[in-house]
């Protein structure tokens, strides 16, 4: 090929100059096809999963796609789209959802960052408490959710039995079958599952900060308090940004937990938006109106991660 | 820190250990109390589901009386894999994780490869979009697959629960497996090309296996993530011979009147002493994956 180039190259240019870049250029070239020939397979099946789903969705989100209304097919404009704000269900699931997302990501967050700090300080048995405190994130959140509903159980749990144990109130609470309690359960089964997962990544974080500058700090008569405002949060930043984006993301699309809790009950009161979407596929048949909580899903999402990307990246510029 | 420092600190908490006030031991122990409330909580749950599990119907119906088991009895684990047939389910499991996880490896690697080691035009584009990717809400692949799927006759079958599973999968898999190529020096590789090897042969036979440490990480990861699917499995397989072990677990010990806990529990044990054995054995390694995996 290099050859052929030389070959066809104008006289009067340095045919060792074009040689060479000819040659480079078409390594380069090879090395390029082989490159995009090894990724192709990745990105098909990608695309095919993540990209062509969402355009679907757009697609049968502006048409009537309800299985048990036929026609299919037909143009729907914004109908499906308005029905969200029109169905009664869409918006106190949003709430819902948003809700359930601030909190459990903020308690995770104090009790995982905690769990971080404490497992990031040298003592004996460490690595046995690290793999204690890890096993939860490890089992399925089927596992965690089935789990929970035993413990609040209030035949077979055991909540029930500490708070009658201790002589404490709401020891007969059925804390599935009202809105606050049944929260409350819910909160604690995805907590206790993801909050390692917080943990090992703050911990991770933690790790990579050099430990002579609390030495300097220490000198310099900063107290515990001081250090960990002034040195540890600022210095865990990125750290924390993964964590929170990966956990409020998981948070948001909640789906197992209250599938096997609840069923999105008593009445709709714990329902949250993938739950709605599933209903709205396997309940409802409606394609259209499921396709448009989905594509509302997807954005929320998007915004949600713009938003930290933004606040982290604009605090990054100020400090 | 330098060995002096060290010396140095190693001492001054030398000192400190032997002039411990009243304070500091209130302190250390107050730590420890922490630190044995959060091991507590994290593992009580699975001793209550494990005595839950050994438990008689006629306990189950009495209710909570005592921390400790009663009479014990494995009849619900025997009464799960036979009259329940959970073997199938955990079978099923063992199939869709296991073949997700080779295809997830071997896309990655090819992948991971070609990030670290050519010059294609548009990486930070294609990281870009496989970072969007591991964000993308898995209900909405639902509904549109779904539809694919029966289209296909892909509903209810291995294959198509397996590549909709790829999407737990895939982009922690391509952001490890391009990590650990890039910690390989070029070196190695160099001289295979040299020689006259291709280079998808000098993939397979110098790359590969010494990145094997990293095909184990990411390999192990993409079991546990899969092992994880319900919603995938519960809207794609239809009929209870294909479900997969968590869907299983749902439809276990319901009758309209009553919730078997016992027969839900003894499946919950069998499924989770899997993983709990793989996090013992290999902690290390899945919490390097799942960090190196999410700073990217």
């Amino acid at each position: 090929m290099a050859a052929s180039q030389q070959s066809v190259a104008p006289s009067g240019t340095s045919p060792r100059s074009r040689t060479g870049t000819g040659h480079s250029q078409s390594l380069l070239a090879r090395d390029r096809r082989f490159g995009y020939l090894l990724i192709a397979p990745l990105l098909i099946v990608l695309l095919v999963i993540t990209a062509y789903p969402l355009g679907y969705n757009v697609w049968n989100s502006f048409h009537h796609v309800n299985y048990l209304l036929p026609p299919l097919g037909g143009f729907a404009g914004f109908s499906n789209y308005a029905e969200l704000f029109r169905a009664e269900q869409f918006v106190p699931a949003l709430l819902h959802t948003l809700g359930f997302t601030v909190v459990s990501v903020a308690v995770e967050t104090v009790i995982g960052l905690s769990l971080a700090v404490a497992l990031n300080k040298k003592f004996r048995g460490r690595g046995i408490v690290r793999a204690a405190i890890f096993i939860p994130w490890a089992v399925p959140t089927v596992v965690s959710a089935e789990l929970w509903r035993t413990m609040f159980d209030p035949q077979q749990g055991f909540v029930n039995f500490l708070l009658t144990k201790l002589h404490l109130p709401l020891a007969t609470t059925t804390w599935l079958d009202s809105q606050w309690t049944a929260w409350g359960a819910i909160l604690v089964a995805d907590a206790w599952r993801n909050t390692p997962f917080m943990a090992i990544v703050l911990l991770a974080g933690l790790q990579v900060i050099p430990s002579d500058i609390y030495e300097a700090a220490k000198i310099d008569g900063a107290n515990a308090w001081q250090q960990f405002w002034r040195l540890t949060l600022p210095l865990l930043k990125p750290a924390l940004m993964v964590a929170l984006i990966f956990r409020t993301l998981q948070s948001f699309f909640i789906f197992d937990v209250v599938y096997i809790m609840t069923g999105g009950g008593p009445g709709t009161s714990t329902n949250v938006l993938a739950y709605l979407n599933y209903k709205a596929f396997f309940a409802l048949f409606d394609y259209g109106y499921g396709g448009a909580v989905s594509v509302s899903l997807v954005i929320v999402a998007l915004v949600i991660a713009a938003i930290y990307v933004r606040v982290f990246r604009t605090e990054e510029a100020t400090a | 820190m330098t060995a002096a420092t060290e010396v140095a600190v190693g001492r001054l908490r030398r000192r400190t250990a032997r002039a411990a006030t009243p304070w500091q031991i209130a302190r250390r122990t107050g730590f420890f109390a922490l630190l044995a409330i959060f091991v507590i909580v994290s593992l009580f749950p699975f001793y209550w589901i494990v005595i839950t599990s050994l438990k008689t119907p006629q306990e189950i119906n009495a209710g909570t009386t005592s921390l400790l088991p009663g009479h014990i009895t494995f009849s619900n684990y025997i009464d799960d894999f036979t009259q329940n047939d959970f073997i199938r389910p955990l079978l099923n499991s063992v199939l869709v994780c296991g073949c997700t996880m080779i295809i997830t490896v071997l896309l990655a690697a090819l992948a991971g490869y070609a990030l670290s080691r050519t010059n294609v035009r548009g990486k930070a584009l294609f990281l870009g979009f496989i970072l969007l990717a591991n964000f993308f809400p898995v209900i909405a692949m639902v509904g549109p697959l779904f539809t694919v799927y029966r289209r296909i006759g892909f509903l209810n079958t291995y294959p198509g629960l397996i590549i909709a599973d790829l999407i737990y999968t895939l982009p922690l898999a391509t952001f490890l497996m391009s990590s650990y190529f890039s910690q390989i020096p070029r070196s190695l590789e160099e001289a295979a090309l040299v020689d006259g090897s291709t280079r998808l042969n000098t993939l397979r036979k110098i790359i590969v296996p010494v990145a094997m440490p990293g095909v184990f990480t990411t390999a192990i990861l993409a079991f546990m993530l899969t092992w994880n699917d319900f919603l995938l499995a519960l809207s794609f397989m239809t009929s209870p011979a294909k479900y997969t072990a968590t869907v299983a677990i749902v439809t276990l010990g319901q009758s309209p009147y009553q919730t078997f806990y016992n027969l839900i529990d003894a499946a919950v044990v069998i499924i989770s002493v899997p993983i709990a054995l793989l996090v013992l054995f290999a902690q290390r390694r899945i919490v390097s994956g799942l960090t190196a995996g999410s700073f990217r």
